[in-house]
């Protein structure tokens, strides 16, 4: 008797369990799993969407390889995670050790310093861009303040055209601050104590126990903005008008991307690119887990 | 006054000077584009000014009015509907997700929980054609049902944030509950879901923001300019081919940053803690 009861009291939890999580299950299964089958096997095919999927093996791959635009792209992309991502956590990280202390103005400086994070990712703000750093813009209105007169067009420049994302993305770098400065303020301050008890100066201190306290921290958010730095698009396809111009010089992988699907209608090549992408970012990702070991410090846990 | 005050004081006079001039620096931008939405259109060219000679209402009013056959009041009435709809159905379905991984013991729960991470991970670039090809052939395309409906799935990013917060409450409370005869849905609906408030409001904040300023969903599945949200509208407007009307521009432009910034300022609390939860765990 006790037996069965327990045996219909798991079949009820489980039918509560899948009830309760059914919307996400459903919809993981109908916007995720569906069209990730199908796009593992358009990747495959020469598809132009009106006409029907044809099946030729590895050709989109071997197009790629042959492909100056991708290569292009992915020197784009790599370029601007590479540089954006160290800066802005550089950024962020300099910036909360500065709002580490008891000051009364930090909240609102704090508030201040996220406000571009806040309206970063807005057309409205991509569209200004733009405007900022176009040949008339404020930038070098403000350079002809101090008696550089220049007519040099930033965005129409395919040298200066992607550090203009590049700002764009360091110049958001409050969200992270505000959590390394949560990360911050958990470091117990009897670490601090004791070592100044035993002589530690202030650049010692931090590099034996802020930097390492931190790293757990500054690991995960490397590689969320890794990933995400690596499918940039928005930015891209507003400040450069939806080309990637000047010379495909801001042509992201994920604009490049966008244009196969949708202006050329290459929904085979642009599967097999997305599949690239994946294989991109799980490489990345797996280097900094294989790599974190050795710079990322995980407290021994103890009672939780 | 000794020496080590006086340097205590020149530090911190030191400090404040640094911080407010970056953090000018940080919002000139911003305070430049409001600027130039009350300049005159000549005015804007070649300015670094951020204060406009003469106040013009008027960009507003001609901004508003965009192309004649639709205006401003269409694209913020959709900006609004997709936005609010797909809020509401995101955060619902969260917390009821969240509720099942965090409370109820059922087979499976671990892996269907590692399978949620991993969506995470996988780049939109990935599901973005089959998806357009599915709403597509569904007959979904021009309206605002790819944008909404996979909304009512919930987010993993909200799920893990309620199922932090559910985590922190004691069991008791279930507990008791059940002897008062609740049943599992009226445990959640009753007793956590009022508790997790903290989570709830954080995530309305954030689902608010990511689905206003969406771009590349909207500009998938939205084609007729009377569909159009604020963002598709905006980028619309600034296209080099069609205008120039700059102070327009940046008179819509600020009008759409407005609701990020007055949520901003009355829930700053919540969204801060919903990056450190989010950010810091992990």
């Amino acid at each position: 008797m006790k037996h069965i009861n327990r045996r219909t009291r798991t079949l009820m939890d489980d039918a509560a369990g899948y009830a309760f999580i059914s919307p996400w299950l459903l919809g993981f299964i109908a916007f995720s799993i569906i069209p990730i089958l199908f796009s593992l096997y358009y990747s495959f095919t020469d598809y132009d969407i009106l006409g029907e999927p044809v099946f030729n093996g590895l050709e989109n791959f071997r197009r790629m390889a042959g492909d100056q635009l991708f290569w292009q792209s992915l020197k784009v992309t790599f370029f601007y995670a590479f540089v954006s991502v160290p800066l802005r956590l550089l950024f962020a990280f300099f910036v909360a050790m500065l709002f580490n202390r008891g000051t009364r103005a930090i909240r609102f400086y704090q508030a201040v310093y996220y406000v571009p994070s806040l309206v970063g990712g807005s057309i409205a703000v991509a569209v200004m861009w733009r405007r900022l750093f176009m040949a008339d813009g404020a930038l070098n209105a403000v350079l002809a303040k101090f008696g550089i007169i220049t007519e040099y067009s930033w965005i129409g420049n395919p040298d200066t055209a992607i550090w203009t994302l590049i700002i764009l993305a360091v110049w958001q770098f409050g969200s992270s601050m505000l959590i390394f400065l949560a990360g911050l303020r958990q470091i117990p301050k009897e670490l601090y104590e004791a070592a100044s008890i035993d002589g530690a100066g202030a650049f010692r201190k931090f590099l034996n126990i802020t930097v390492p306290q931190i790293t757990p921290v500054l690991f995960f958010n490397l590689v969320m903005q890794l990933i995400n730095g690596f499918t940039v698009f928005t930015q891209a396809f507003v400040v450069s008008g939806g080309s990637g111009d000047p010379l495909n010089s801001t042509l992201v992988y994920a604009l490049y991307l966008y244009q196969r699907a949708f202006k050329f209608y290459n929904m085979g090549y642009s599967s097999a690119m997305a599949w690239v992408l994946v294989l991109i970012i799980g490489v990345m990702t797996g280097i900094v887990f294989k790599t974190s070991s050795s710079w990322v410090f995980y407290e021994a846990k103890e009672g939780k | 006054m000794t020496n080590y005050k006086l340097k205590h004081i020149l530090g911190q006079t030191a400090f404040h000077i640094v911080v407010i001039l970056l953090g000018f620096l940080m919002l000139y931008p911003i305070l430049w584009m409001v600027s130039n939405s009350f300049k005159d259109n000549a005015e804007i060219f070649n300015s670094s000014s951020l204060i406009p000679e003469t106040f013009r209402f008027d960009n507003y009013v001609r901004g508003w009015k965009f192309n004649n056959s639709v205006t401003f009041s269409t694209f913020f009435y959709n900006s609004f509907y997709y936005t609010i709809l797909s809020t509401i159905g995101a955060v619902l379905a969260s917390s009821l997700v969240a509720y099942g991984f965090a409370r109820v013991p059922f087979r499976g729960r671990s892996f269907w929980y590692g399978c949620m991470f991993m969506t995470m991970m996988i780049p939109y670039q990935v599901v973005m054609v089959p998806q357009f090809i599915i709403f597509h052939k569904l007959g979904w395309i021009n309206s605002f049902k790819p944008l909404i409906i996979p909304q009512f799935a919930g987010l993993p990013f909200f799920i893990f944030l309620m199922v932090q917060f559910i985590r922190q409450i004691p069991y008791e409370l279930d507990d008791s509950a059940k002897i008062d005869g609740c049943n599992r849905f009226m445990i959640y609906s009753r007793i956590l879901f009022p508790l997790i408030k903290p989570a709830v409001i954080t995530s309305t904040i954030f689902s608010f923001y990511w689905r206003w300023d969406d771009f590349l969903g909207p500009l998938l599945f939205l084609n007729k300019p009377r569909l159009f949200t604020v963002s598709l509208a905006l980028r619309m407007f600034s296209d080099p081919m069609t205008s120039t009307d700059w102070s327009a521009i940046f008179a819509m432009g600020t009008l759409t940053l407005l609701p990020v910034l007055i949520i901003f300022l009355i829930f700053q609390k919540y969204i801060v803690q919903g990056l450190v939860t989010t950010g810091l765990k992990g």
